[in-house]
């Protein structure tokens, strides 16, 4: 009873959500409100048993990412006319996506509907395993069967990482100036920068 | 609590929603009551630091200050600027308090005296503290005021940045007491240190992570030496400028629950949490509780210390130090950690 509450709560949040974000006329709001999306997703994970997932949703997701999303739309300013005067043109291309979208979710639920996938029943390795926790099952599986996908994967974002190091990585000499060199500040003593002076009166410090 | 409220005859999920209820309300309300009396703590210990007397006329030695603050507080009006985003001005200090209190939900006060014992109970907290800092963007960005949304900004980069080395200690715990699970955790430092003292801190590997763990948290609750997106100095008040009356005191409360949240966790995850400090038998007939609430007065004892003593830090060397200095070392332990675990505990032969 109480899942099924939530589960229809979920579920209606996040359709409503993501509604919302795509007709908000404030891009701070649709960032806010796509922002709820995910949470909300996260609850319907929680709901099916993928709490790691769920959890690693809200972490990586709502923690980080859309933080920065939300950093960089407040400070952008966007010229709302400007951004309406897109939407004709633009439109047959977002069909096209919202289709091969359709396309893919149609295909998806047709061949989940086929049949169970049975995974890794040929050499056993992924046999289910019920009673074991998330996090020991994903772990069990991820660094046994799917290790190389998974380096491959670890690869690829160290590759992406270095990639956006490099281009943003432009070191002038104006910069080197600017910067502080925190070694020399800590390594800096009382004696190095002041001294103490006796002056006479009337003779002043010769500086 | 669900069998219980159970026993009165109530349907699964009725008793089931009233003991969730009572379990909140149980958790809550003390918690809104820690929060005043830590706040005269507070004051009072930074009164002594700076050698006056702190709060003294409301009470016996000034003990009801905060209810008074808070009753002045709630007697105020609330002024919401012309040019505020209305919505999400009043959203933001709710969303502050709420996150603040939704992350008490799986600290464990004794063994098995938690609200939801869950297997990812590290990483709920880890997800929910991490949301704190949507209150703080929100209010910056919705009070559409310059000093506010310097605030926002520094607080969005702030949180960011200590989350990931705060993760990576979380990680080198969790691999030492080989659970998620808060009350595992502390169960897993039952006896820890030479047999008989229940705490990860006194583990040679671990103690650097103690010790950067404390001042990620300071910097994650933007406690002072970290305090920049408040920098009364440069900024007013921060995000809280445009702020006033019981939307003002929701930030408020909502900061010292996540202080001692983070005094929690520091008890918890390297002090032994409810297990008392050392293994004698007498010392179990104290409640848990008890142990729990002492180990967080100590770690909030030494963040009024730090706040009364040493200056603010300035933005780059914040920077500097989450990124060059902890992110490195955490990752550093990380290995060393996985490493000597996998020679000892784990090892193939």
């Amino acid at each position: 009873m109480i899942q099924t509450l939530a589960f229809y709560l979920f579920a209606l949040l996040v359709i409503a959500s993501g509604v919302f974000t795509i007709t908000a006329r404030n891009p701070v709001h649709s960032v806010l409100w796509l922002i709820m999306a995910f949470f909300n997703a996260a609850g319907l994970m929680v709901l099916v048993g993928a709490e790691f997932i769920a959890m690693l949703l809200v972490i990586v997701y709502v923690g980080a990412v859309a933080v920065l999303f939300l950093f960089v739309v407040m400070m952008l300013n966007i010229d709302f006319a400007e951004m309406r005067a897109g939407f004709i043109k633009n439109f047959p291309l977002g069909i096209a996506i919202a289709l091969v979208l359709l396309a893919e979710l149609v295909l998806g639920i047709g061949a989940y509907k086929a049949g169970a996938l049975e995974l890794g029943v040929a050499d056993g390795s992924a046999a289910p395993m019920i009673g074991e926790s998330n996090i020991t099952s994903l772990g069990t599986l991820l660094y046994s069967k799917y290790i190389f996908l998974f380096e491959a994967a670890g690869i690829i974002l160290l590759v992406a990482m270095i990639g956006a190091i490099v281009l943003t990585l432009e070191k002038s000499a104006a910069d080197v100036r600017g910067q502080q060199d925190i070694g020399k500040q800590n390594r800096r003593r009382p004696e190095d920068a002041t001294e103490m002076q006796n002056p006479e009166v009337g003779k002043g410090v010769e500086l | 609590m669900t069998e219980y409220f159970q026993s009165f005859g109530m349907s699964y999920e009725f008793a089931w929603f009233t003991a969730t209820i009572a379990g909140i309300l149980l958790i809550a309300l003390p918690l809104m009551l820690a929060v005043a009396m830590i706040i005269y703590v507070d004051r009072k210990v930074l009164g002594a630091i700076m050698m006056r007397r702190g709060p003294n006329v409301v009470g016996p030695f000034g003990l009801l200050q905060s209810f008074a603050d808070g009753l002045k507080v709630f007697l105020q009006e609330t002024i919401i600027p012309s040019a505020a985003n209305k919505g999400l001005f009043l959203l933001a200090p709710i969303i502050t308090f709420t996150v603040a209190l939704a992350a008490w939900a799986v600290i464990p006060f004794n063994s098995g005296a938690v609200l939801a014992d869950i297997n990812v109970g590290l990483l709920y907290v880890l997800a929910v503290s991490s949301l704190g800092v949507y209150g703080v963007v929100i209010s910056g960005w919705a009070s559409n005021s310059k000093y506010p949304f310097f605030s926002a900004m520094r607080a969005a980069a702030q949180m960011i940045s200590y989350e990931v080395s705060i993760g990576f200690i979380l990680v080198c715990v969790v691999l030492w007491a080989n659970s998620f699970n808060l009350n595992d955790i502390i169960v897993a430092q039952k006896g820890h240190g030479l047999g008989f003292v229940n705490a990860f801190a006194f583990n040679p590997l671990l103690f650097p992570l103690f010790v950067m763990f404390l001042i990620s948290a300071m910097a994650e609750t933007a406690r002072a030496p970290f305090d920049l997106t408040e920098a009364e100095s440069e900024l007013v008040a921060g995000y809280q400028t445009e702020y006033s009356s019981m939307s003002f005191a929701l930030f408020w409360l909502g900061e010292y629950a996540n202080i001692l949240l983070m005094c929690a966790l520091c008890a918890i995850l390297f002090f032994g949490g409810w297990l008392p400090p050392v293994e004698w038998e007498p010392l179990y007939a104290i409640p848990g509780w008890i142990w729990l609430f002492g180990k967080m007065f100590v770690f909030f004892f030494i963040f009024s210390w730090t706040w009364g003593t040493v200056p603010r830090y300035r933005y780059d060397q914040l920077m500097r130090l989450g990124w060059k200095v902890f992110l490195p070392l955490s990752l550093l332990f990380v290995f060393l950690i996985s490493g000597y675990l996998m020679l000892t505990r784990y090892a193939p032969l």
